[in-house]
């Protein structure tokens, strides 16, 4: 049974720059794969940084994480955290 | 044997050394040679994207800031999953390994460019790395800043801002480009840094690497194999001009004590401790673009009045004159959705995009005044793309009715420039931007390099409208500025301050170079310089009679 999770994404810049490059970083580390999509778009590779960019998400759009097999919920809490986060606070907009 | 080349003179200073021209792009040759083994040119093609990657990730450790994120975002692309099994896919259906990356990297920038905004700008990120991988693949040079192991002159066609971001000064010794103009990118980079340049310099891309060349940013001349004793002049030019300049301390004045005041060109915060320690006397032009480029909503009134408030504070008290937002048809907003406009420049664009979205003027006014309560400061607004003076009365009557009581507007439109009188009464002070004054007087995009010598600041018409908005400023005994290019070039400055400017923003690396300048000359020396210059037919003639 795939497992989702549906998300808000919380900077403003959207799925773009440092907010997709740390979405990137933490699903290349996780031990199952894991898709995002647009809500009820085609799901891309989250560990692609082109795909994740390529859904052009902006902030307050809705993504959803899938992943299938062992420790995927965990995966997914952690990953659904990240695109949730305000990164834009943490460092000055380009 | 010597011989000299000429160009425009946009960075002053001499320097001299063997030209290294920059990497150019590799280019695929026409015919495609057949493959004998699919999966070794998909190996080969995906080692190479993961060496761009590598070399990109050292290049970013090595950068600061947001070159820095930059860098790091481009290398996880090199890297990607999703690009190295398109890569594989198209070594399958039998492309060779350069071809493979090449067209994989080719796709997915289509992808971005028909995205638009932000997507499309990481299109030159992939091309990047398209240029690296398939140089890596066929044995040739890496494209981009070389790095020859000593100081050189750095030669190209033209640099574009992905080029610079790792340049490193104290490498560069001097940059002399193929094209390009007073306003390019190269020019406003060379200024920043402090390195002499040449642009727009035919026949340099003919000289042979390694060649030493004797670079003279101030004159614009390029000597191709220079005489011992001319690099020692090149060289001793150089230690008097350091000299003098390191001598020059406080605010603007001439040899006779008359103020000009020495202002600095700001594009946000970070800029900011660079103008405090060039001993700038404010802040003549704080560019606010920064805080609405390059993301999907407007800045809120609290994010903008924190950040103006940090700049405020990091100047000290001294003036700041804020531009308002210049935005629209050529730096469009993604929040704005203004349609395409088949002339940009001339299009809805500085304060003309208030008739399209008023809350954004009023926001950042509100913000500003905000900023200027908390900190103090001596804060004061001015409006982009003003051409008549109804338009001049409107702004200042909004700053007002936000308590900002000083407010004036930029001259950058000939319009505004020939009733000049006329717009002033409207305001407190006006400031003249002389780049796109430039582009608009001589029907001269500033893009165009081939256009460039139209766009030379010494040209007699600019120096006409300036002098007429000078003239209209003394009339009514307000101030006038200079904000542009125009300002930083330390002899043009002293026919500015001949024709009757009051201060003159710039980079802050030049600030020196200017304040100098004008305290080797009185008053009436500088006047006669300026009319000298007016009456002069060419840009060159101009220089030459302001040279006396």
């Amino acid at each position: 049974m795939m497992a989702e999770r549906h998300v808000i994404v919380g900077s403003s810049i959207g799925l773009h720059a440092r907010p997709a490059s740390l979405l990137v970083q933490a699903a290349a580390k996780a031990p199952v794969p894991v898709l995002i999509a647009r809500h009820g778009g085609e799901p891309v590779d989250a560990r692609s940084i082109l795909s994740v960019i390529g859904l052009d998400a902006r902030g307050g759009d809705t993504v959803v994480l899938s992943a299938d097999g062992a420790g995927a919920d965990a995966v997914l809490d952690e990953l659904a955290a990240v695109v949730a986060a305000d990164h834009d606070a943490e460092g000055a907009p380009s | 044997m010597s011989k000299d080349l000429h160009g425009l003179g946009v960075s002053a200073g001499s320097a001299a050394g063997p030209a290294v021209r920059l990497g150019t792009p590799p280019k695929l040759p026409e015919t495609v040679p057949a493959i004998a083994d699919p999966g070794a040119e998909a190996d080969r093609a995906v080692a190479a994207l993961d060496a761009v990657g590598d070399f990109l990730r050292r290049r970013g450790a090595a950068a600061a800031g947001q070159a820095a994120d930059v860098l790091a975002a481009e290398a996880m692309m090199a890297c990607d999953p999703a690009l190295a099994a398109k890569v594989r896919g198209l070594a399958a259906g039998g492309r060779p390994a350069a071809w493979a990356a090449s067209e994989a990297l080719a796709s997915y920038r289509e992808m971005l460019t028909s995205a638009g905004g932000y997507l499309a700008e990481r299109a030159a990120d992939l091309d990047d790395i398209a240029d690296r991988a398939v140089a890596l693949l066929l044995g040739e040079p890496m494209p981009g800043i070389p790095d020859p192991g000593h100081p050189f002159v750095l030669v190209a066609a033209e640099l574009a801002p992905a080029d610079t971001a790792t340049l490193d000064p104290a490498a560069v010794v001097a940059i002399v480009t193929e094209r390009g103009g007073p306003t390019s990118h190269t020019a406003i980079l060379a200024k920043t840094l402090g390195i002499p340049a040449v642009v727009c310099c035919p026949g340099i891309l003919t000289v042979p690497d390694g060649t030493v060349v004797a670079v003279d940013g101030s004159a614009g001349t390029v000597i191709v194999e220079p005489t011992a004793e001319q690099v020692e002049r090149g060289a001793r030019r150089h230690a008097e001009r350091a000299a003098r300049l390191a001598a020059a301390h406080g605010p603007g004045r001439t040899r006779d004590g008359h103020p000009v005041k020495l202002l600095a060109n700001v594009g946000g915060p970070a800029d900011v401790p660079a103008a405090v320690a060039a001993e700038a006397e404010g802040i003549g032009l704080l560019r606010t673009e920064f805080l609405f480029l390059d993301r999907h909503d407007e800045p809120s009134g609290e994010e903008q009045r924190a950040t103006y408030a940090e700049i405020l504070a990091g100047m000290g008290g001294r003036k700041v004159v804020v531009r308002t937002l210049d935005a629209g048809a050529d730096k469009p907003l993604a929040f704005a959705s203004q349609q395409a406009e088949p002339n940009p420049a001339l299009g809805i664009r500085g304060l003309r995009l208030d008739g399209l979205l008023p809350a954004l003027l009023d926001t950042q006014l509100d913000a500003l005044a905000l900023a200027a309560k908390d900190t103090g400061a001596d804060v004061q607004v001015m409006a982009p793309m003003v051409s008549v003076p109804a338009e001049a009365a409107a702004f200042a009557g909004r700053a007002r009715e936000h308590g900002l009581p000083v407010a004036g507007v930029m001259i950058e439109v000939p319009a505004a420039a020939l009733c000049a009188g006329q717009v002033i009464d409207q305001v407190d002070f006006v400031s003249i931007g002389t780049n796109d004054l430039s582009q608009y007087t001589f029907a001269a995009d500033r893009q165009a390099g081939p256009l460039a010598p139209l766009l030379d600041p010494w040209q007699p018409a600019l120096l006409r409208l300036i002098a007429m908005t000078a003239d209209a400023g003394r009339a009514a005994g307000k101030p006038v500025g200079v904000c542009g290019e125009a300002a930083s070039d330390p002899l043009l400055a002293v026919v500015l301050a001949g024709l009757g400017i009051t201060s003159l923003s710039m980079a802050p690396p030049s600030l020196a170079g200017v304040r100098a300048a004008l305290a080797e000359r009185t008053l009436a020396e500088c006047q006669a310089a300026a009319a000298a210059a007016l009456t002069a037919a060419t840009p060159a003639a101009a220089r030459a009679a302001a040279e006396g």
